[in-house]
C-alpha cells in the first residue's frame, strides 16, 4: 500500500521571522563554518595530499643530496660541528611545502568563485571580514598539515629533535601558513578564473621560494639579492625554522617574529579591504 | 515586501560601460507572487543581485520589508532565501552538509536545523541521497536541494531565478506544487523570474522587461487584455501580399504581425475599429487556407512588448501545428 505522506510547512517554516544573533557571533559561527568545510574538502583529497609528498621528497633527496659534497664546504657550524647540506634543506623545504599549499587556498577562492559556492557564502548575511578569515584560517590548516607530514620525516634525514622542538616547529608552521595564505588569498580574492591566477601564482610563489633562502644560506648574498629577500616573507619563517630545528640563523628572533607578524596583518588587512570592494 | 525606485545599474569596464538595469521601479506585496518576464539579457538577474546586495546599485535604491538593502545588508540577506540561476552548491560536501553548513551562516540553532533539513530532504525526495557527494547529484537533483536550501532559514521573501530551468516536467510540477504550497501555508513572498509560459501564469503579478527597462506591468490577465481581445493567425498562399495588406489597412498593426511556420500570419485584432474578427477575415481579398481566433496569452503579450518568444512547455506540439 502507497502512503501518502502529509507534509506541514506550516509547522516546520513557520514561525516568527528569524532573528539575529548579534554580529559578531554570527562572525565567529560563519569562521568556524567556513574552515571547517576546507577541513572536510582536504579530507576527502586525502590522495592530493599524499601526492604533494613527491616534490618536497624530490628535493629533499635529490637535490639535497647532490648538493651535499659541495655544499658541505660553506662552512655552516651548528654547535662546533658542521652541518651538512641536507640537514639545512630540510627546514627549508618543510617552509616550501607548506608555502605551496597556503598559496592553494587563494586558488581555492578562485575555483568557489567559480563553481558559484562563493555567491552562496557572499549572500549569507556575514561580513567578508569573516569570509576571508575563514579561508585564511581554512587554508593556514590545510598548509600546517601537509608541513607536518614533511617534518615527520626528519629521522630520514639523520636529525635529531626534541619533541618541545618539534612543537614549537609546529608552531612557526602556523605562522608561516597563515601569512603565506593570506598571501594567496590576497592575491585570489579579486581574480575570477583559476587559470590567470596560476599564471600569477607562478610569478610570485617561485620567487618567494627561492629568495626565502630554503636552499641557500643568505649571509654573503649580492646587494639587491639581500634587498629582495628581505621583503620575501618567507625568508623569515625559514630562519625561525631552521633556527628551531637545526640551530642556525641569519636574523634575529625579534626580527624574524615582528616581521612575520606584520606582513601577516598587513596582506590580511589587505585582503579584506579588496574583498569587501570586490562585486 | 520590495520596493525598488528608480533602480539603475551600469556595469562599467575598460570596454566602455553597459547599462544592465536602466531606471526600473516596482513593489511587490507581502505574500505576493510577482514574476519578471524577459529575455536573456534584460537585466533580471542584475536586479536580483542588487536585491540580495550581491552588487551596489549605481543609482536608485531598494527597500525590502521596511529595510534599505545598501544600508542594512544582513538584516535583508536574513530574510531571503535565493535560488541562483547558475549552480551554486558545493559538489564536494554531501547534501547534508550544504544544507548545515548553510543553517549555520544563518544563525539556525542545531535542533531547528536538522528538522528543518529532515523535512525539506523529505519534501524534494532526496532524502536517501543526503550522505551522498554532490557531484554524485543528477541535474534535477541539484536543483532540489538549492531549494530546500534556500527555504530551510525560512525566509519571508523567496528569490527564484530561473528555478526550473533543466528540470524534467515532472520535478517542474512538483517543485511548483511545494513553492505553492509553503506560499499558502508560510505566506512567503515569491519573486521569479522564468521563460516558461505557465509559471509565469500563475502569478499574481507580472512585470516584463526588456533592455534593463520595465515595459509593462499588471497580472496576467490585465496585460493580456490590454493587447488584445483575440489573437488571428491565418494562413495563405501568399504572406507577404497579406502581410502588406494588413499594413496597408490597418496601421496599428504595424510591427505586431508573426510570422510562424510558412505561411501563417499571427496578429492581435486591432482594437478600438468595432470590429469583429470575422469582419476583418472576411474583408482580406486573398484566398485563406486556415483561419483561427484564441485569446491572447503571456506569450502574445511579451512578444509584442520584447519582440522575442517565451518557451512552453508545449514548444514542440505547437510549432508543428
Ligand atoms: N558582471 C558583468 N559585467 C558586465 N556586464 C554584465 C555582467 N553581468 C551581466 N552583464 C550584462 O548586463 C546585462 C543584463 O544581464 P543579466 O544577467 O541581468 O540578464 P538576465 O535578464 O538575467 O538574462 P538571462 O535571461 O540570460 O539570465 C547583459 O547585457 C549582460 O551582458
Ligand atoms: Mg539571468
Amino acid at each position: 500500500m502507497i502512503m501518502e505522506k502529509e507534509y506541514s510547512f506550516k509547522a516546520t517554516l513557520g514561525g516568527a521571522p528569524p532573528i539575529l544573533a548579534s554580529p559578531i557571533k554570527r562572525d565567529l559561527m560563519g569562521i568556524y563554518t567556513l574552515w571547517q568545510r576546507d577541513v572536510i574538502r582536504l579530507w576527502r583529497d586525502r590522495i592530493r595530499l599524499v601526492g604533494s609528498f613527491i616534490q618536497p621528497l624530490l628535493f629533499l633527496f635529490i637535490l639535497g643530496s647532490g648538493l651535499s659534497p659541495r655544499m658541505g664546504a660553506m662552512g655552516i657550524m651548528r654547535s662546533g660541528r658542521a652541518l651538512g647540506y641536507q640537514g639545512f634543506l630540510f627546514p627549508g623545504i618543510v617552509a616550501m611545502s607548506v608555502l605551496f599549499t597556503a598559496s592553494f587556498a587563494g586558488v581555492a577562492i578562485v575555483w568557489d568563485r567559480e563553481v558559484g559556492f562563493l555567491k552562496e557564502v557572499l549572500v549569507a548575511p556575514l561580513s567578508r571580514t569573516a569570509v576571508v578569515l575563514g579561508k585564511i584560517f581554512g587554508g593556514a590548516t590545510n598548509s600546517v598539515v601537509q608541513g607536518s607530514l614533511i617534518l615527520l620525516l626528519f629521522p630520514l634525514f639523520h636529525l635529531r629533535i626534541s619533541p618541545e622542538r618539534l612543537i614549537l616547529a609546529f608552531l612557526v608552521m602556523i605562522l608561516i601558513g597563515l601569512t603565506q595564505t593570506s598571501v594567496g588569498v590576497l592575491l585570489g580574492v579579486r581574480m575570477t578564473s583559476s587559470q590567470g591566477f596560476m599564471v600569477l601564482m607562478n610569478f610570485v610563489i617561485l620567487p618567494l621560494f627561492f629568495l626565502s633562502g630554503a636552499l641557500y644560506p643568505l649571509d654573503r648574498l649580492p646587494g639587491w639579492l639581500s634587498v629582495a629577500s628581505r621583503i620575501d616573507p618567507l625568508s623569515y619563517g625559514v630562519d625561525l625554522l631552521r633556527w628551531d630545528l637545526v640551530g642556525v640563523h641569519y636574523h634575529s628572533l625579534l626580527t624574524d617574529l615582528s616581521s612575520l607578524f606584520v606582513f601577516m596583518g598587513v596582506m590580511g588587512v589587505l585582503s579584506v579591504i579588496l574583498f569587501n570592494k570586490t562585486d | 515586501m520590495i520596493e525598488a525606485k528608480n533602480l539603475k545599474k551600469i556595469y562599467r569596464s575598460r570596454r566602455g560601460d553597459r547599462v544592465a538595469v536602466d531606471g526600473i521601479s516596482f513593489t511587490v506585496g507581502e505574500g505576493e507572487f510577482f514574476s519578471f518576464l524577459g529575455p536573456n539579457g534584460a537585466g533580471k538577474t542584475t536586479t536580483i543581485q542588487m536585491m540580495v546586495a550581491l552588487l551596489a546599485p549605481t543609482s536608485g535604491e531598494i527597500i525590502i520589508d521596511g529595510l534599505n538593502v545598501v544600508t542594512s545588508p544582513h538584516e535583508v540577506r536574513q530574510r531571503i532565501g535565493i535560488i541562483f540561476q547558475d549552480p551554486s552548491l558545493d559538489d564536494r560536501l554531501t547534501a547534508w552538509e550544504n544544507l548545515e553548513f548553510h543553517g549555520r551562516l544563518y544563525g539556525i540553532d542545531s535542533r531547528t536545523r536538522n528538522k528543518r533539513s529532515n523535512f525539506l530532504l523529505d519534501v524534494m525526495g532526496i532524502s536517501e541521497r543526503r550522505n551522498d557527494l554532490v557531484r554524485t547529484f543528477s541535474g534535477g537533483m541539484k536543483r532540489r536541494l538549492e531549494i530546500a536550501r534556500g527555504l530551510l532559514h525560512s525566509p519571508r521573501l523567496l528569490i527564484l531565478d530561473e528555478p526550473t530551468l533543466g528540470l524534467d516536467p515532472h520535478s517542474r510540477r512538483s517543485v511548483w506544487e511545494y513553492i505553492h504550497r509553503v506560499r499558502r501555508e508560510v505566506g512567503m513572498t515569491v519573486f521569479l523570474t522564468t521563460h516558461y509560459l505557465e509559471e509565469a501564469d500563475s502569478s499574481d503579478r507580472v512585470a516584463i522587461m526588456s533592455s534593463g527597462k520595465i515595459v509593462a506591468q499588471g497580472t496576467p490577465d490585465r496585460l493580456k487584455k490590454d493587447l488584445s481581445s483575440e489573437m488571428l493567425s491565418v494562413e495563405t498562399e501568399n504572406p507577404d501580399s497579406l502581410n502588406a495588406y494588413l499594413i496597408s489597412h490597418y496601421s496599428s498593426l504595424e510591427g505586431q504581425i508573426r510570422r510562424e511556420g510558412d505561411g501563417t500570419l499571427l496578429f492581435p485584432l486591432p482594437p478600438g475599429l468595432d470590429l469583429s474578427p470575422w469582419d476583418l477575415l472576411r474583408s482580406i481579398p486573398l484566398p485563406i487556407r486556415e483561419a483561427s481566433v484564441r485569446r491572447p496569452n503571456l506569450d502574445d503579450v511579451f512578444i509584442y512588448h520584447t519582440g522575442s518568444g517565451l518557451k512552453s512547455e508545449n514548444a514542440d506540439k505547437r510549432g508543428g501545428r
